[in-house]
């Protein structure tokens, strides 16, 4: 596999060290800020990585991925102001409380996300090419209406969290160990999608991509697998949407835009579909030109437009495959 | 008299006020070789689409292995051994050959929600994929994507994803299309060898004659869908209509 190749894993060493150093290097030069900037990115390329799930190895264009992302967010700031008032979210069939800790709402935003997945999955999988791309939309549209007439939950305003969630032994108020959690969250992530991927279910998802006729003629029954498939991006996104809740303490529709889902799709390609580290590199050069070019003028989008048309043109597999490709021509 | 292996019961498909397959009431036995013949528009790629379940059709029934397969979806009639290959080449062209064959392969081994042992270590799927090619003559190609090998290559292993799931019926839509003298001969070489194994069941569509005569058991001809004809090939080269609607002075004997 060229992802073993000599130099692209000297470049993900150096890449995992500088990662690990940041912390401190951050505090050296009294840029601490940086480490902020970077839990963005690296959240960032979670939610990328669980797009490319479906749209580089699934051939599944979802122009509605923010609506994952932006419900795990909402689960994590809802359980949390119940917490805070210490009034239970619900009393009946039976009394839920609210709470603080990671360990219940992050697997609840999963766990919410999963089934909006599976609930838009079983109709959007029906369709394919444009009308997949424009129900996904729908549907992620709907969503962000349904929390804009939210009203108490801060309707368009959004919410915001008093505290971030709590975990055992680490504060993750403490922005150093918050990031070093995302860290570790989205290596664990990358691992589990490099064995999924090379699975045999990775191989009825490419499969499905590349030739779904043929896949039906050898007796795949490739719904049930696209549909696996996109319930398992749809938990990645929430916990996504869970970690950016308690990056930014504050949640609002604007997480579910379609906007939102655009720009998680522009991570995707410009970073490279379907490649593992692809959507990594996405979200460090989107959000990265973001943070400088934004500093410089609100039209930040007109500079990166000719960015991505570039990319899509002369490097189809994305930013990736540029380190790739150097690769080959070293051999 | 046992059932036959495939059958259809009045078969019939309408485009409009076109109709493509027009009561067509056909048997595929175990382990024979039945071609479809007919001129282009004769309803032979809508007969074939029907039976593989990609068309449903407006009326009548198909049976296969003893059961009402008529409204099942194309993949749960692969599962139960109905395999069939493609007028147009349809592989994954990005794959490897091998990868290609151990995907069919995976296809009739179990369900594939495995998610954490990679396949390049399963042994046995790759066993199974490699038998497959040897069959076909592209053991040598097994490390190639699919899409850099020649066209009579893809053709074979076209036939090799259908075959690797070990079908009891194969449904073969023009397998020698676009190929040359040679690589026809060796397509009708290769099919001529699985249907003396005596394990697969053929029905074959099929322009080149020289591949049908050489071949059927059977020949059932399509003309406008319906059945003008349906016997031997002696029966078949010797019947009036035949030769008036649709062999002509070109293929006479």
């Amino acid at each position: 596999m060229t992802a073993g190749s000599h130099q692209v894993r000297a470049l993900l060493w150096a890449a995992l060290v500088l990662l690990l150093l940041l912390p401190p290097l951050a505090g050296a030069v009294g840029q601490e800020f940086v480490v902020g900037v970077a839990t963005r990115v690296l959240i960032f390329a979670l939610v990328g990585l669980s797009l490319n799930l479906i749209l580089g190895y699934g051939g599944m264009v979802s122009f509605g991925h923010a609506a994952f992302f932006g419900a795990g967010a909402y689960v994590v700031a809802i359980l949390a102001q119940h917490a805070t008032y210490g009034e239970p979210l619900i009393t009946w069939p039976l009394v839920i409380q609210g709470t603080d800790s990671a360990w219940i709402a992050w697997p609840a935003a999963m766990v919410v996300s999963a089934l909006l997945a599976a609930l838009i999955g079983v109709i959007s999988l029906r369709t394919s090419g444009l009308y997949f791309i424009m129900i996904t939309l729908a549907f992620a549209q709907m969503l962000f209406f349904f929390f804009i007439s939210l009203s108490a939950y801060g309707g368009e305003d959004g919410i915001s969290l008093f505290s971030r969630s709590t975990l055992p032994l680490l504060d993750l108020a403490q922005d150093i160990q918050f990031y070093y959690l995302v860290l570790a969250i989205l290596l664990l992530a990358l691992f589990l999608k490099a064995r999924l991927v090379a699975s045999r279910f990775g191989r009825v998802l490419m499969g499905a991509r590349d030739n779904e006729r043929r896949m039906q003629a050898l007796g795949f029954p490739t719904f049930r697998y696209k549909l696996t498939g996109f319930v398992i991006a749809g938990a990645v996104a929430g916990l996504a949407g869970a970690l950016i809740a308690n990056q930014t303490e504050f949640v609002s529709p604007s997480f579910l835009s379609w906007q939102r889902s655009g720009e998680i799709l522009v991570i995707v390609i410009l970073g490279g579909m379907g490649r593992l580290y692809g959507p990594v590199a996405g979200a460090v050069a989107f959000l990265l030109l973001e943070e400088v070019l934004s500093a410089w003028t609100e039209h930040w989008m007109i500079v990166l437009g000719p960015i991505l048309v570039l990319v899509v043109l002369f490097a189809r597999g994305g930013l990736w495959s540029l380190i790739e490709r150097r690769e080959q021509e070293h051999d | 008299m046992t059932e036959p292996l495939l059958a259809t019961e009045e078969l019939t498909k309408a485009y409009g006020a076109v109709v493509a397959c027009d009561r067509v009431s056909l048997t595929l036995k175990a382990g024979e070789l039945h071609a479809v013949i007919g001129p282009n528009g004769a309803g032979k790629t809508t007969l074939l689409g029907q039976l593989a379940g990609e068309l449903s059709p407006d009326a009548g029934r198909i049976r296969f292995a003893g059961a009402d397969i008529t409204g099942l979806p194309a993949h749960a009639r692969a599962a139960r051994g109905l395999g069939r290959s493609f007028q147009v080449t349809s592989l994954f062209p990005n794959f490897s050959v091998l990868d290609n064959l151990a995907l069919a392969v995976q296809a009739h081994d179990g369900h594939s929600f495995r998610f954490w042992r990679p396949v390049e270590r399963e042994a046995a799927l790759a066993e199974r994929a490699r038998a497959t090619l040897a069959r076909v003559g592209l053991a040598e190609r097994a490390l190639v994507r699919a899409s850099a090998l020649a066209h009579g290559e893809q053709r074979q292993l076209e036939i090799a994803m259908a075959l690797a799931g070990q079908p009891r019926a194969l449904l073969l839509d023009e397998p020698t299309a676009g190929m040359g003298r040679e690589d026809s001969a060796r397509m009708i070489a290769l099919l001529a060898a699985i249907k003396a194994e005596g394990r697969t069941a053929i029905l074959l569509i099929e322009h080149d004659m020289d591949a049908v005569f050489a071949l059927a058991d059977r020949i059932t001809v399509l003309v406008y869908g319906q059945v003008i004809a349906s016997g031997s090939p002696a029966e078949i080269r010797a019947d009036p209509e035949v030769r008036r609607a649709y062999l002509g002075e070109e293929a006479s004997p």
